[in-house]
């Protein structure tokens, strides 16, 4: 059993330049089981970004405790791969060497370094391998970032808003990519998004976040055969549920003419 | 039009021969053994000539020559008024403006010597340089990314790196035992300043991103200066090198005048002070050359390291 994570009581505060306190997350208590999809959704504010870098480890809680496997998160590790919004590939290497990075890290190159190429392939960029990434396109490079976070082989797989930058059409194949990546390789896989539609497409399970305070509202299980139709009745029921609680659903008005 | 542009060098050289063969010369200057300003425009004239020839063959030397006859034309046109100007009218004080016979001559015929400046000066720069780049890179990688040494090293930066390294002459000069090892010093403190300066300033500048980034794929600390730190930085890193071999270049000339027996700096000086402006000239011409070799050296070098940013950056 690798890649659970529990949240236990995590409170973050921060410290804004006037001295005021914001409080960025306040009592969030979370199971994530292993191999499941879960995804963070809410306003700005709401803290999931936030959640999503003390899990990684790049920031500590201020009250309560965060466990990989019974274990306490208390630095980064390989072992819990992040993708940003922003691919933040290494523009001073290829795309290979990109990719190559983590296992140079950690001293195990030579032995494993077949495994490079295999997630260069994975992601669909095998043309590209001695490409840099200033001539990449957006999608290309956020398929090198996932390539250089997945090489590790981590237990958890945390993404901040992975598809955020990238257009319409290439977002929806990107998703379908992320599933098939996920089933692939089976990793727990936790994603920050602000996307109602691509949380539900991807999603085991849908967590839902308020801001002020910021806490989840309401974890929603979305138990949906894949691959998913986004016009699936049961989705768009979904879909409503869920802008109800971030109250986004207005009355709809009727148009005052008939044809 | 068009056409014409590839031959424009050699009318401009056969205007300079026409002129220095037809026109007579003043006798205010002592003649010169050969004239070598004649074989020079000679040696233009048929380079330029099977430049203009090859054009029409191969279209990379087309555009090549093209794109830079008019500026070529101009300056063998230049160098045609400043014979007429000094050889022909005698127009300038003939002992600060010699001919360019007489320059020539000097490159020429002194050449043993000096090459022998040169290589002198060579190896002073090179080692004020290495040591000064190296202990640049150092400091500038301390200061970015240790806070203690940031705390220490900063103030000590801020106030010694803005002294002109030649200011340090008369302490340098008596705490050093050879005037070598003195003059390389200075070079070496001239460079010192610019690249840490450049160096750290480029590694506070690394978005913490990629920081952050490299922690999660396993990095440790020091894989994260030398592999993500080090790399991001290279671009500022240049920029203080760059900076670096234009004070080195200043602290060698300065450094060679005061003290050294022998150099190209001291050349200039030593010829100044014999009233023979021709060498001082000569010697001007070589170390243009020299320095502009340099400088085209480390841009290809960075060109090279820096391949990754092409496009994404320029200086």
């Amino acid at each position: 059993m690798v890649g659970e994570i529990k949240v236990e009581g995590v409170v973050k505060r921060f410290q804004q330049q006037n001295a005021e306190e914001v409080i960025a997350l306040s009592g969030i208590d979370l199971r994530i089981e292993t191999g499941e999809f879960v995804s963070l959704i809410g306003p700005s504010g709401c803290g999931k970004s936030t959640l999503l870098r003390l899990i990684a480890g790049l920031n500590g809680a201020d009250e309560g405790k965060l466990y990989i496997d019974d274990e306490e998160i208390k630095k980064p590790s390989y072992e819990r791969g992040l993708v940003f919004q922003d691919p933040m590939l290494f523009p001073w290497l290829s795309v290979y060497d990109n990719v190559a990075f983590g296992l140079k890290a950690r001293s195990i190159y030579k032995a494993n370094h077949m495994e490079v190429q295999k997630f260069i392939d994975l992601v669909g960029l095998s043309d590209f391998s001695k490409s840099y990434p200033h001539q990449l396109s957006g999608g290309m490079a956020q398929r090198a970032s996932l390539a250089r976070a997945l090489v590790n082989h981590p237990k958890v797989l945390l993404l901040d808003e992975p598809l955020g930058a990238l257009d319409a059409f290439t977002r929806m194949n990107m998703q379908d990519e992320l599933i098939r990546i996920w089933k692939e390789r089976g990793t727990t896989m936790i994603m920050v998004t602000h996307d109602v539609d691509e949380a539900i497409y991807l999603s085991d399970r849908v967590i839902v976040m308020t801001p002020r305070p910021a806490k989840i509202e309401r974890c929603i299980e979305v138990q949906l055969a894949r691959p998913r139709a986004r016009n699936n009745p049961e989705f768009l029921s979904l879909r409503s549920k869920i802008l109800e609680i971030l109250h986004f659903t207005g009355t709809v008005t009727e148009p005052n003419y008939y044809l | 039009m068009k056409k014409l542009n590839a031959w424009l060098p050699v009318l401009s050289a056969i205007l300079a021969i026409l002129v220095d063969y037809g026109v007579g010369n003043i006798d205010k200057h002592i003649p010169a053994k050969h004239p070598y300003f004649m074989y020079l425009l000679v040696v233009l004239l048929g380079a330029f000539t099977i430049i203009a020839l090859l054009s029409y063959f191969n279209p990379k030397v087309k555009e090549w020559i093209e794109d830079r006859s008019l500026f070529i034309a101009a300056t063998i046109l230049f160098l045609n008024v400043i014979n007429i100007v000094t050889k022909k009218l005698g127009l300038l004080p003939v002992i600060f403006f010699p001919t360019l016979d007489k320059i020539l001559s000097i490159i020429v015929e002194d050449r043993d010597f000096l090459a022998l400046c040169l290589s002198s000066s060579g190896k002073l720069l090179f080692t004020g340089y290495f040591f000064g780049a190296i202990a640049g890179f150092a400091t500038g990688i301390a200061v970015g990314f240790s806070n203690s040494a940031n705390y220490w090293i900063s103030p000590l930066i801020r106030i010694l790196g803005p002294i002109p390294a030649t200011a340090w002459i008369p302490l340098v000069l008596i705490s050093f035992p050879t005037t070598f090892t003195a003059s390389a010093f200075l070079i070496a403190l001239s460079v010192w300043f610019p690249t840490t300066v450049m160096t750290s300033s480029g590694i506070f500048n690394v978005r913490n991103a990629y920081f952050e980034v490299s922690s999660t794929l396993g990095a440790g600390k020091y894989y994260q200066i030398f592999m993500v730190g080090v790399p991001a930085a290279m671009p500022h890193m240049f920029i203080g090198l760059f900076n670096g071999t234009c004070a080195s270049f200043i602290t060698l000339m300065t450094a060679e005048m005061l003290g050294v027996k022998n150099g190209i700096g001291w050349y200039i000086n030593w010829q100044k002070e014999m009233m023979a402006y021709a060498n001082v000239y000569a010697g001007l011409i070589i170390i243009a050359v020299t320095f502009s070799i340099l400088i085209t050296l480390l841009f290809k070098v960075r060109d090279n390291v820096l391949v990754w940013q092409k496009g994404v950056i320029k200086w």
